[in-house]
């Protein structure tokens, strides 16, 4: 039965992309909320905002932007989980001799690929707002990358929340405070200008770091150690909910 | 004798914390025919189905599925099951076509496709196989919920109660499904709370009460458990049932054609290997 995990994977996969193109929506709303952030930030805020950098507002603020975008198209995973445990066609894949894990793995997957198409999306408005960066090759990698895992260390989060939710409100509900994270970090004004408990929380936070390296990755600098305690974040944040994610899984499949 | 059952359940218990769904539960279910287990809501149907199918564990006792234990087999068992659930579970946003291909390719088996256009076919949804399966009426998704059951040939299929919600023509095409289906070979293990339901397609039938069987056989069997028959005359009037029947065509479904549905319905799975 193990011997099919990839290829049940890749068929489970293709049905929730199929979900995403017949309902382009769900990617378009995803994109829609950061987009009219970096409107607000860039052309009422932006201007009184003092970065202590020459760059641009835009070049400051993108990352910040970036990671909103995936925390809010996350919930959507959470809400399909939710529709698949509600409709019945869970328990069909799960009496079928189908490897049991894949059918969390499709909308991690699924996750993935819409979220990063969401990002592209942004990044496309950014650069006609003036968004302009000297990245080189391996630099975008090292940006997609990070933003791979972060999107994958979130929809464990979001798997979490679909899987125990009770309600279709309770499974997207999860998100907010994820989305407001960022506000509360260095993506839109330098910590320094905070109040001290304010600033202390905003620098030991995950965002601060992932926003440091990805913007210093932007802006063809050297990442420094930063680079280490985002990746640090980001990989025990998806450990931590990938393990609590299939404990919900195991005790709900038994 | 034990090659003879497809099913043995014996002494299966289950629990919800202090509620005690299913306390001792024995019964066996001979290969290739109906076997309805007949109770009111919360008499645990459910909740048995759920452990023959592999999806909830039982606290006691054992089950035996197509000569194979469920607890520690599961994967095998579920090459040998179908579950058609309680709730049609098709997929709301691909078509119904698209819903029988996802599952004909994740039992893994060639021509998904050809196996999906043939049940299209035999369940009249060839027309509907390209609309998604969301805009489908009640019977037309049961009868998708029930051809996605088929697929792969399971030689053992549970369908808990397959009729909730249908109107009286959907029923009847769901129960020729059925009769077909065992006539083709397959063990139908049925629950329901319709009376009428087990008498017509059972070939036995189990009562399901508070958690173990409280009777078990045919239904003549079952009769014989009465007093013996009283002769009255009572005047015959048609039940409202059969003035809408007559009313509206036995079987008519308008949203499709008639031809060849009930005849080949049920050896769609013996086929589509």
């Amino acid at each position: 039965m193990t011997t099919h995990v990839l290829s049940d994977t890749r068929i489970l996969t293709g049905r929730s992309l199929t979900h995403i193109l017949r309902s382009p929506d769900t990617i378009i709303t995803t994109a829609v909320t950061p987009i009219a952030l970096m409107l607000l930030f860039v052309y009422v805020l932006g201007g009184a905002i003092n970065t202590g950098s020459d760059e641009s507002y835009i070049n400051y603020m993108l990352p910040g932007i970036l990671l909103i975008t995936i925390a809010s198209g996350i919930a959507y995973t959470a809400y399909r989980l939710f529709l698949d445990l509600q409709g019945g066609i869970f328990e069909r894949f799960q009496s079928m001799p189908i490897a049991r894990s894949s059918v969390l793995w499709a909308h991690v997957l699924t996750s993935v690929v819409s979220n990063l198409v969401s990002v592209a999306i942004v990044i496309g408005v950014a650069l006609i707002m003036g968004f302009r960066t000297g990245a080189s090759v391996g630099a975008w990698l090292a940006v997609a990358g990070i933003l791979a895992l972060f999107t994958l260390a979130l929809t464990w989060l979001a798997v979490v929340a679909g899987l125990s939710a009770k309600t279709v409100d309770g499974a997207s509900a999860f998100s907010y405070p994820l989305i407001f994270l960022p506000f509360i970090s260095s993506a839109f004004v330098p910590t320094d200008t905070m109040p001290a408990p304010v600033a202390w929380f905003a620098e030991n936070q995950p965002v601060t770091s992932i926003v440091n390296s990805t913007r210093a990755l932007f802006a063809g600098e050297p990442v420094g150690s930063e680079i280490w305690v985002a990746l640090a974040w980001l990989v025990g944040i998806l450990v931590v909910a990938y393990v609590w994610a299939m404990s919900i899984y195991r005790r709900k499949i038994s | 004798m034990t090659t003879e059952a497809a099913i043995r359940v014996q002494g299966i218990e289950k629990s919800f914390k202090d509620l005690h769904v299913l306390r001792g539960v024995d019964f066996e279910v001979k290969a290739g025919s109906i076997f309805a287990l007949l109770g009111s809501n919360g008499a645990g149907k459910t909740t048995l189905v759920r452990i023959l199918s592999t999806l909830a564990k039982a606290d006691a006792g054992t089950a035996i599925v197509n000569g194979l234990d469920v607890a520690a087999n599961p994967g095998e068992v579920r090459e040998a099951i179908s579950l058609t659930g309680q709730f049609a579970a098709v997929d709301e946003v691909l078509t119904g076509r698209e819903n029988l291909v996802l599952i004909a390719r994740l039992r893994h088996l060639k021509n998904p496709g050809a196996i999906a256009d043939d049940l299209l076919a035999r369940f009249s949804l060839t027309e509907a196989g390209g609309r998604k399966a969301g805009t489908y009426s009640g019977g037309m998704r049961r009868r998708l919920d029930i051809a996605m059951s088929l697929i792969g040939n399971p030689p053992i299929i549970f369908l808990d109660e397959p009729t909730t919600g249908l109107d009286p023509q959907a029923r009847i095409e769901v129960w020729q499904t059925v009769k077909k289906l065992a006539e083709a070979g397959t063990t139908v293990l049925l629950t329901t709370q319709y009376l009428d339901e087990a008498e017509q397609l059972a070939d036995r039938i189990a009562i399901l009460h508070k958690g173990t069987i409280i009777q078990n056989g045919t239904l003549s069997e079952l009769k014989r458990l009465l007093p013996a028959a009283t002769v009255e005359y009572v005047e015959k009037q048609p039940t409202l049932e059969e003035v809408f029947l007559t009313l509206v065509g036995d079987t008519g479904e308008t949203e499709t054609d008639e031809a060849g549905r009930t005849d080949s319905a049920a050896t769609a799975g013996k086929e589509s290997r």
